[in-house]
């Protein structure tokens, strides 16, 4: 199962509610403003270092670029991915759960 | 014109619906619900999830005459029977949970009493599970 988080964990719970239901070992898609969770220096962070350890997160370059946010500024252990990796992302799990 | 079939013979989903959101602030809880009749009509197997925010959309008492806008308590009484329907009828191969996070039922000071229909609570490891098996999730 792929679950995508597209809002700010600052603004809504979907990052919350998607740590808290997403299977160990499955994986997770920060994209548009959820990109912002996947940076370094912020109260989100813990958390998402922690969920990079027991799943695999992926962030969408397009969306971290499009927000001024640089790769050196990632949380260890998760992988930016293009339009192409999302693809294969979609491709390569057995569903997708929307975080909205 | 070409005609449009829909050839749903032998085809069986398990389709989660994840309810996230209060029900009149915005539209996403509407669109669910209408998704979720739907499904019905394709006699699939569906999941119908309440978390978060969610969960207030099947509280008892919604009076929405004042705002004017259509209130869909009763809706979730015909899902309810739609669900009931299904377990009676041994020829229909349809099953239908209908489940509440224990988590965010409790965070905002509910009980499975306070719903209008009778749901299954389940903590977020079990609901982890039931999303990890579906074949679609439909989020809203």
């Amino acid at each position: 199962m792929l679950h995508t988080v597209n809002k700010s964990p600052f603004e809504r719970n979907s990052l919350d509610s998607c740590l808290r239901l997403a299977k160990k070992g499955s994986a997770i898609l920060l994209m548009e403003d959820g990109v912002y969770a996947a940076v370094t220096g912020t109260t989100a962070t813990d958390k998402m270092a922690s969920a990079a350890k027991g799943n695999s997160v992926y962030v969408l370059g397009p969306d971290m670029s499009a927000r001024g946010l640089a790769e050196d500024q990632l949380i260890d252990g998760i992988k930016v991915v293009d339009y192409e990796g999302f693809v294969d992302l979609v491709a390569d799990n057995d569903g997708v759960t929307p975080w909205l | 014109m070409t005609e449009v079939v829909f050839e749903i013979e032998g085809v069986k989903k398990v389709i989660t619906f994840l309810n996230r959101k209060a029900p009149y602030g915005t539209i996403y809880a509407l669109e669910v619900l209408e998704s979720v009749l739907i499904t019905a009509a394709f006699e699939q197997h569906a999941n119908i999830v309440f978390v978060d925010d969610g969960v207030y959309q099947i509280k008892k008492g919604q009076d929405t005459a004042a705002l004017e806008m259509k209130n869909f308590l009763p809706t979730y009484g015909i899902i309810e029977m739609e669900k009931e329907d299904a377990d009676e009828d041994e020829d229909m191969d349809m099953n239908w949970r209908i489940i509440v996070e224990k988590e965010s039922m409790e965070a905002r000071g509910l009980t499975a009493d306070d719903f209008k229909i009778d749901v299954e609570v389940l903590s977020s490891a079990e609901l982890a599970e039931v999303l990890e098996t579906s074949d679609a999730v439909i989020g809203g």
